[in-house]
């Protein structure tokens, strides 16, 4: 994965964070803490604090926050000014946000007409990745289950936490960055200028927002700047209301757009025996199970950290169920047959990951195994003491974490539990 | 709390298929923590979650114990179930006593004591008809 210091982005070093606290609205409950999937969340002078490196980006705390105190990162509108040929990427999710859309170009169209001077799929982009997966099951070149590597969120997950499974990813780059080659090179091809492109995604999720400013199983960054739905859809609705003329730019077929919604790229395997899990709690469940030998029999595995797919990420404006429902009604209108890397002339390769993203050891207590051993057995002697109600009002989201983070040396040795 | 290992204790209730692979979870989580590499991971995954769900199936439940020292874990698989008449017959891949009900639910394939034996460095089994059934289990770590 890509070193801190190579990456170009606006968002500065600081800032370069899955998620922000607003600590003036955050009055310091335990309700993010409690539901983060990997603990990552504590509670430290009254407010909510992230250990990022724990952070898989999947938006949970965000989602819960009744104060709104949490706030996905991501690059503001006004990044527009910064190149001079304007690229935006739309992914299949973004159109269930739109009350009565009856054509998805007319997206497209009005992406156009708030100052982009080009539009890319990501849902085009898809339908290659899911050729390559096919070619890929046929050949049986990855154990199987294989498990998609579509959602950056369960990826992370994986890269921390089931390294054994790290053999049975897919490994295609994100439909975002195939998206972002695409319209890079097509707009080359216009003869545009390369220092005058850019890149913008219009992102469902804060997990997508880092991965892409991270790289994610890619040399360097393709996109240049990620942009939040909710930005876009504020310009975009009075601008499609104003459209006289709609340019048919859409390639897509249904296959890119189901993508958006659970069991889209499962389905699109063409595979007989598939599980597509969606919501961050449900896919632990289907990781855990695959650890333990389980689910053998069965081809490839879609897992999405949101409810619903990408359509339930935490930076939509729609509810994941009203935008999964209108995403199928479009499937309606868009053509059957998909697109195939024959028709843009790549080999599948193109579409493979640059470079294997690195595994993480966050949860290791200590490099040193004894060392380690021993933080163990002080932490089952601690868990003796505490009364196991898991209330949080210590700031740790258990007894359990509160007993890791006091042999972790992650708090005071006196730390003590409210509770007794 | 011996003095070189953790001990680690769970009841694993009977025809309760929804708990089944807790205490797997919870091992491996603790193996995480340790750091110990995940191909030693997988191999106590596998047989820890095959000795839970014999347990589920064929013994109404039972306790699954782990004491993990540096170089090893060793699990113990202790029910009072109805017990095995023929462990060598048992121990045959593809043999199975479990009932229809359960195999339409993709368990009982005849793989679990099998594959608890393939994947685990020590493996020894002791049952009695009407007296239960206990596994002992070895794996040591690369």
């Amino acid at each position: 994965m890509a070193k801190k210091s190579q990456i170009k982005c606006v968002l500065d070093e600081k800032a370069l964070h899955t998620v922000t606290l607003d600590p003036e609205k955050c009055r310091g409950c335990v309700t993010c803490m409690k539901r983060c999937p990997t603990e990552a969340i504590r509670v430290r002078g009254g407010k909510a604090s992230v250990a990022y490196e724990r952070c898989i980006g999947c938006g949970e705390c965000i989602r819960l926050c009744r104060y709104q105190a949490k706030k996905p990162s991501h690059d503001a509108w006004d990044t527009l000014e910064d190149f001079k040929y304007k690229i935006a990427l739309v992914a299949p999710s973004f159109y269930g946000q739109f009350n009565n859309l009856e054509d998805i170009n007319i997206v497209l169209n009005g992406l156009l007409a708030i100052g982009f001077d080009d539009v890319g799929e990501v849902g085009e982009a898809a339908e290659y990745i899911t050729d390559v997966t096919r070619r890929i099951m046929t050949e049986g070149s990855i154990p199987a289950p294989i498990i998609s590597t579509a959602c950056p969120a369960i990826l992370e997950l994986i890269l921390m936490k089931y390294h054994d499974l790290s053999e049975r990813l897919l490994g295609t780059l994100a439909p975002v960055d195939v998206a972002a080659k695409l319209a890079r090179e097509r707009a080359l091809k216009k003869g545009v200028p390369e220092e005058d492109i850019g890149v913008y995604f219009i992102s469902p999720c804060p997990a997508k927002v880092f991965a892409l400013k991270m790289g994610l199983g890619v040399e360097r960054p393709y996109v240049d700047r990620v942009l939040s739905v909710s930005d876009a859809y504020m310009r975009l609705v009075p601008a499609m209301e104003k459209l006289t003329e709609i340019r048919p730019l859409a390639r897509m077929s249904s296959t890119g757009l189901c993508w958006g919604i659970s069991r889209g790229e499962a389905n699109s395997t063409g595979g007989i025996k598939t599980i597509a899990a969606d919501g961050v709690e449900q896919c632990v469940k289907i990781l855990e199970a695959l650890e333990d030998g389980g689910l053998s029999d069965m081809q490839f595995i879609e897992l999405n950290a949101c409810v619903s797919g990408c359509v339930g990420g935490v930076m939509n404006v729609e509810n994941p169920f009203v935008a999964r429902s209108r995403v199928h009604y479009l499937t309606r209108k868009l053509k059957s047959e998909s697109n195939t890397i024959e028709d843009i002339g790549k080999d599948a390769d193109w579409f493979m990951w640059e470079q294997n993203p690195s595994l993480k050891d966050v949860f290791k207590l200590d490099d040193n195994r004894l060392a380690a051993l021993s933080k163990l057995m002080e932490k089952e002697e601690i868990l003796k003491t505490l009364p196991m109600v898991d209330c949080g009002l210590c700031g740790a989201p258990s007894c359990t974490a509160f007993a890791e983070d006091l042999v972790g040396g992650v708090i005071p040795k006196d730390s003590v539990c409210v509770r007794k | 709390m011996n003095g070189d290992h953790i001990h680690l204790e769970f009841a694993v209730s009977g025809n309760n298929f929804a708990s089944a692979g807790s205490a797997s979870e919870e091992v491996k989580g603790t193996l995480k923590k340790l750091g110990i590499p995940s191909c030693d991971i997988r191999r106590v995954a596998i047989a820890m979650y095959e000795g839970e769900i014999n347990m589920v199936i064929h013994a109404g439940g039972g306790v699954a114990t782990a004491d993990i020292y540096l170089d090893r874990i060793e699990i113990v698989l202790a029910d009072k179930g109805k017990g095995i008449p023929d462990v060598e017959l048992a121990m045959t891949p593809g043999w199975s006593t479990a009932p229809e009900d359960i195999r339409a639910l993709g368990f009982g394939a005849g793989m679990g004591l099998p594959n608890m034996k393939k994947y685990t460095d020590e493996f020894v089994i002791e049952s009695e008809v009407g007296v239960g059934t206990t596994v002992r289990m070895k794996i040591f770590f690369s």
